[in-house]
């Protein structure tokens, strides 16, 4: 199948609030459609998305480590981190829950790390390896992108219904917050990775060619 | 000028098409990177002011009822998606309650407010006034809208306090499940397609 021209040899930039195809002389300026500012590619894509990605990853360590509620129950209090949650729930035979609450605070962040380090870097080499498989990567990651929002979701709702003083309380505890900070983070290091950055070089090189 | 007829830009590496004439339940991938850059739009106008009507009643009671409800020793305490976020808001965590806070009310509030006002306008064929901010906040609150992973973490905190008390689920729980099917039929991207139309 011939390969489509690219947006930069046709003179053309995408408006990413609302899709249009504007001329390229306009491009520093705004969509003439919609108002929004418009990029040929999203400024400073890679330093950005270090910045946010490094930010999640150093807020990551205290999310997993500090306690995410307290449990008391009858006077006897309990802090439970993140991981201790997902053990509960496997001991108590519930391990389709538990694997849900794993897959969506541990496995979505970690997953997001890896990806986008990968990306990343192969974009700063000017890698041409496996262009539409990362392509395809980085689309799986916007999506899975915001599901790890359940855990501080799940502590907001659970703590503010057990609230029966001293026969049952629970508590958000500090870890939640770096918790929810870390999905923000790679959330904004996820919208501000460009994914035209992994096509870039071989465009490039398909010019040299001719 | 390059703009006479309409082009499609693949967002994910910048190959640029034709549109192409679509049908029911076809879409069109890119080439290049296998992205689905156009997609057959089978909601009209009027259908999707309907649902977004829907979708606002169902906001009402998902916020004003109860999500669920928990017994204890003759003690009951229930909660509404608002309480939950309080929950969050006292001690050093409050950072944590503004994000929640935007992610399960207040953006899904303001999506369903801006698609009613200016679908009401485009029904009659115009564009309503500040259109063009309205569609870029939209487009904006997207990511940032959480109502199925809302709907997830009920269900998990459900079974995660059955093992201690008596749960019931309310009224709110309900509404919040067809509400986040709701909001992927009426916010989803092809709100774009109103910039072709009006």
């Amino acid at each position: 199948m011939k390969t489509p021209p690219q947006a930069a040899q046709l003179g053309l930039c995408l408006c990413h609030s609302c899709g249009r195809a504007s001329a390229r002389d306009s491009c520093l300026h705004q969509c003439d459609r919609c108002g929004a500012a418009l990029h040929p590619l999203k400024p400073d894509s890679l330093p950005r998305t270090w910045a946010f990605l490094l930010a999640a990853l150093i807020l990551y360590v205290p999310a997993n480590l500090l306690p995410v509620m307290n449990t008391s129950m009858l006077g006897s209090g309990e802090d439970s981190t993140i991981i201790t949650g997902v053990l509960e729930f496997w001991e108590a035979g519930a391990w389709d829950i538990a694997s849900i609450i794993f897959i969506a605070s541990i496995g979505v962040p970690a997953i997001k790390f890896g990806a986008l380090t990968l990306l990343l870097v192969t974009c700063q080499r000017g890698s041409t390896w496996a262009c539409r498989e990362r392509s395809k990567l980085f689309r799986f990651v916007e999506l899975v992108g915001y599901w790890s929002m359940l855990d501080v979701l799940v502590v907001a709702l659970v703590a503010s219904l057990v609230k029966f003083q001293a026969l049952g309380n629970i508590e958000p505890r500090a870890g939640i917050l770096f918790f929810g900070m870390v999905v923000v983070f790679t959330m904004l290091a996820a919208m501000s990775f460009d994914p035209r950055l992994i096509w870039q070089t071989s465009v490039r090189r398909d010019l040299k060619d001719e | 000028m390059a703009n006479i007829r309409p082009l499609i830009i693949c967002e994910y590496c910048d190959s640029v098409y034709d549109t192409a004439p679509l049908t029911k339940n076809q879409k069109a991938h890119c080439v290049c990177c296998g992205a689905v850059i156009q997609r057959y739009t089978s909601v009209t106008v009027q259908q999707r002011l309907a649902l977004c009507v829907t979708a606002g009643v169902l906001l009402v009671f998902a916020n004003c009822y109860p999500v669920m409800s928990i017994s204890l020793q003759g003690l009951q305490n229930s909660a509404t998606l608002w309480d939950s976020i309080v929950a969050l808001s006292d001690g050093p965590i409050t950072l944590m309650a503004l994000v929640a806070g935007i992610s399960i009310i207040f953006a899904p509030v303001i999506q369903v407010l801006l698609l009613i006002w200016v679908l009401v306008f485009a029904l009659a064929n115009r564009r309503s006034p500040a259109f063009s901010l309205c569609m870029r906040w939209l487009e904006s609150l997207r990511p940032w809208s959480m109502l199925e992973v809302c709907l997830l973490g009920a269900m998990v905190a459900v079974f995660k306090l059955a093992g201690l008390l008596d749960v019931v689920p309310g009224i709110g729980l309900a509404a919040l499940a067809v509400l986040s099917i709701l909001m992927i039929k009426v916010a989803g991207r092809d709100v774009r397609s109103l910039w072709d139309l009006l």
